[in-house]
């Protein structure tokens, strides 16, 4: 018998998916753990497989459109079975197809139950005043935009939702209509109302916003969809910036140990590989970065309260050092882990930040690969950058950003000679990580770098 | 505070209110020189003499009729029921008797008195004694029930019960019986339960757990499973079924919006049906979830041990329902 298939969870904090890509088409033979599609999830692109066998009858959400978990993306059955049924449930989960006129007609009238219902004793006008101006403002939203309509508005335009929830919408004036449901059958509740438009009742205290249209204004920009991943990358840095308080610390640290450190290990590197077997073999080589993503794992250590990160009840010092390395990938920016950085060689770290980069690249990395990170490191001095100050990646509790080696002339005793620079900027959650703390840190970190061949020991 | 096992709570309540209270005796099977047939009467034959507590022959109709009787012209009796079932028997004396003769008599007789006894199932003691016999006396107007689930509440709802005019079916449990608990020493004073007042026993914020008698406990365990998850239930000890403190329930699912209902008897109906209409009713605007109830199963009991554990709620089939009330799983 034929059935939807829904939008898997593929990610523990996927809330919703895009179909990147398809690999079957209608009327595919598939067996199970077939490659069904590609879901583009808030964190990587994940394989979305089957786990059951069947033909592909109907492909619902098509490549490029998003869908929410649980919502129909497929149907799966025998060939030539009639699918109009299930299409029409699709449809209707989907909440497409509905009449949302009807459901100002629904809310008006409950909303003037309610008012009728109240006591007479008090609030009765005050009641009315409200049931009036929810039902206008809603009036209101359908002229000045397009009825949103979600998965929660069934057919006859109901919509559903949890008692509680109609009376949270009644006191708080949230659009039920513009909210996605995720309870049974598509049910608003509760959880649901986070962040929820709060539309209706103060649309309706004001004259609606029109869209200017003087001639000429203004060229009508291209409009890109958000990725999930630029979603994502929103929230996440609009929560950080807006409720951590930062504070950034600077030092332009002497490289000049550094870089030659780097060259002798290569060139070590690249003896040892010509020794060995295989001409084709890339010789091996550590960056500056690995070196510095290894200095930091040393000075969090020593340093444990930048290895932190607040709670609103306690301080949270962490028992690993798990350090975040940013890598920019075509739309955006994803944080792969080193994990236990401190216990591992600048080589191994070189190897694994040097893979877990190419997979970031390709969106192969797992989900479990970008969390619970305990400190970032930014680096784009492959980008000329001198100088920089990175967002606190949450909720970590600081991140350092690094700027390029710079050739400048510095002072040597009396002399002013070519040498090297690096510019890195600390920026620290004040919750917690103190200035002094921050200071501490850097101070270990310039002392590593000045004396680079401790970074190895 | 000391700990003593519900047997002796229950023991220390009949004792303490014949001591206080000459009207006060008890009868039933087994409840003298045998010590009783969970040993709940030990040591009372000795201490207060046959005549007032009295053996019986395995006859409920007829003592449960006898201590009717002397409650209207007088005495306080408690009627021990060697198990709840076996009030089957006993059913018209009161429902027809007990429950009716203070209304139908306007008032000139009343009919102080307490059936108590084990209820429900205990360790494969087959279909026709593992039966909870809640609803069928829940269901009477003229009747309190009350079924407590820790030692405090069994002392302090007993005494409070032998004191109370009005009939009385008090549910004990015999998986309860070596419960231990919390209570007050004599020595610090009369420790009396309010009838017909429910009591939050384990505080929370995500979901309302309402049981009674043994399933209370096992809704404790049910909420520490949760905890593990994240999960924070609150437990509501009904205590009392009839009557019922919807007042208690309802403050808990206004701060929750959730409830989960978990009793021993059948689904059909029942005192845990009673529970979710009230919350319904009165709870509406606050509900975020349908209201789910887990009972025992719809059959006579099995005699198997795995069978019967299936058909009775469980932590875990508790703890799956909660989740289902907040949409996880």
């Amino acid at each position: 018998m034929a059935k939807i298939l829904d939008m898997p969870k593929l990610s523990p904090t996927m809330e919703e998916g895009q179909l990147a890509t398809w690999h079957k088409k209608e009327g595919d033979t598939i067996g199970i753990d077939d490659l069904l599609a590609e879901v583009e999830t808030d964190k990587a692109t994940m394989e979305f497989r089957s786990f059951d066998k069947g033909t592909l009858l109907k492909i619902l959400a098509p490549a490029g459109s998003s869908v929410v978990l649980g919502q129909p993306v497929a149907i799966l059955g025998s060939p030539g079975e009639d699918t109009s049924k299930l299409e029409e449930e699709a449809r209707a989960r989907a909440g497409k197809g509905a009449a949302p006129a009807k459901t100002d007609g629904g809310a008006k009238a409950e909303a003037q139950g309610q008012a009728q219902g109240q006591a007479q004793a008090q609030g009765q006008a005050q009641a009315h005043a409200q049931a009036q101006a929810q039902a206008q403002g809603q009036v209101v939203a359908k002229e000045v935009e397009p009825p949103i309509v979600a998965e929660s508005v069934g057919a006859g335009g109901r919509v559903k939702a949890s008692p509680y929830v109609r009376k949270l919408a009644r006191e708080q004036g949230f659009d039920l209509r513009r909210v996605r449901g995720s309870g049974p059958h598509g049910r608003i509740v509760s959880r649901d109302l986070e962040g929820a438009p709060k539309g209706a009742v103060g649309v309706a205290a004001g004259p609606p916003a029109r869209r200017p249209t003087a001639p000429g204004e203004l060229a009508q920009p291209q409009s890109v969809p958000l990725s999930m991943m630029r979603k994502t990358i929103a929230r996440r840095l609009t929560e950080s910036k807006q409720t951590v308080p930062h504070f950034y610390l600077t030092v332009d640290l002497d490289a000049e140990a550094l870089v030659e450190l780097r060259e002798r290990v290569n060139a070590d590197l690249a003896a040892l590989t010509e020794k060995g077997a295989g001409k084709d073999e890339k010789p091996e080589k550590v960056s500056l970065n690995d070196l510095l993503v290894k200095a930091c794992a040393i000075c969090l250590r020593r340093v444990p309260q930048t290895n932190a990160q607040f709670t609103p009840d306690a301080i949270l010092y962490h028992q690993r050092v798990d350090i975040s390395v940013a890598v920019a990938v075509d739309d955006g920016l994803v944080t792969p882990i080193v994990r236990d950085a401190d216990r591992k060689s600048v080589r191994e770290i070189s190897a694994e930040v040097r893979d877990l980069a190419a997979r970031a690249r390709s969106k192969k990395l797992k989900p479990e690969e970008m969390m619970n990170g305990t400190f970032s490191i930014s680096n784009l001095g492959m980008y000329g950058i001198d100088e920089f100050a990175a967002v606190i990646n949450p909720p970590e509790g600081a991140i350092l950003a690094i700027g390029q080696a710079r050739r400048e002339p510095v002072v040597r005793g009396d002399q002013v000679v070519p040498g090297w620079k690096i510019a890195c900027t600390l920026s620290c959650d004040h919750r917690v990580v103190d200035g002094a703390v921050g200071a501490t840190f850097l101070r270990e970190l310039r002392s590593l770098v000045e004396h680079p061949t401790r970074i190895l020991l | 505070m000391r700990e003593i096992s519900y047997r002796v709570a229950l023991r220390e309540a009949i004792a303490e209110e014949m001591e206080r209270d000459d009207r006060v005796m008890i009868m039933g099977e087994e409840v003298g020189r045998y010590q009783g047939a969970y040993k709940v009467t030990e040591g009372l034959f000795d201490r207060f003499g046959e005549r007032r507590v009295v053996d019986t022959p395995i006859a409920e109709n007829g003592f449960a009729g006898i201590g009717v009787g002397a409650a209207m012209v007088g005495l306080r009796p408690i009627v021990e029921f060697m198990t709840w079932n076996f009030s089957a028997v006993a059913f018209d004396q009161i429902l027809s008797n007990a429950a009716k003769v203070r209304q139908m008599s306007g008032g000139q007789f009343s009919c102080p008195i307490v059936f108590r006894g084990p209820n429900g199932s205990a360790r494969q003691v087959g279909s026709q004694h593992s039966q909870s016999m809640d609803i069928f006396y829940a269901h009477v107007p003229g009747l309190k029930v009350l079924a407590p689930a820790f030692p405090r509440d069994a002392k302090g709802l007993l005494k409070a019960a032998i004191r109370d005019d009005n009939p009385i079916c008090f549910l004990e449990s015999e998986t309860l019986y070596n419960l231990k608990g919390e209570v007050p020493d004599p020595s610090e004073g009369d420790l009396l339960v309010d009838i017909g007042k429910a009591r939050v026993v384990r505080e929370g914020a995500d979901v309302t757990i309402v049981a009674w008698s043994r399933i209370s406990v096992v809704a404790m365990q049910a909420a520490a499973l949760l905890e593990k998850e994240g999960i924070s239930a609150e437990v509501v000890d009904l205590r009392s079924l009839r009557p019922l403190d919807h007042e208690t329930v309802l403050a808990s699912v206004a701060k929750t919006h959730r409830a989960v209902v978990a009793h021993e008897g059948w689904p059909y109906g029942g005192v845990g049906a009673e529970v979710v209409d009230r919350i319904q009713r009165h709870a509406f605007d606050e509900l975020d979830a349908p209201v789910l109830r887990v009972s025992g199963a719809d059959v006579p009991m099995p005699y198997n041990a795995k069978l019967e554990q299936w058909c009775l709620p469980q932590p875990e089939t508790i703890a799956a329902a909660c989740k289902k009330v907040l949409y996880v799983d």
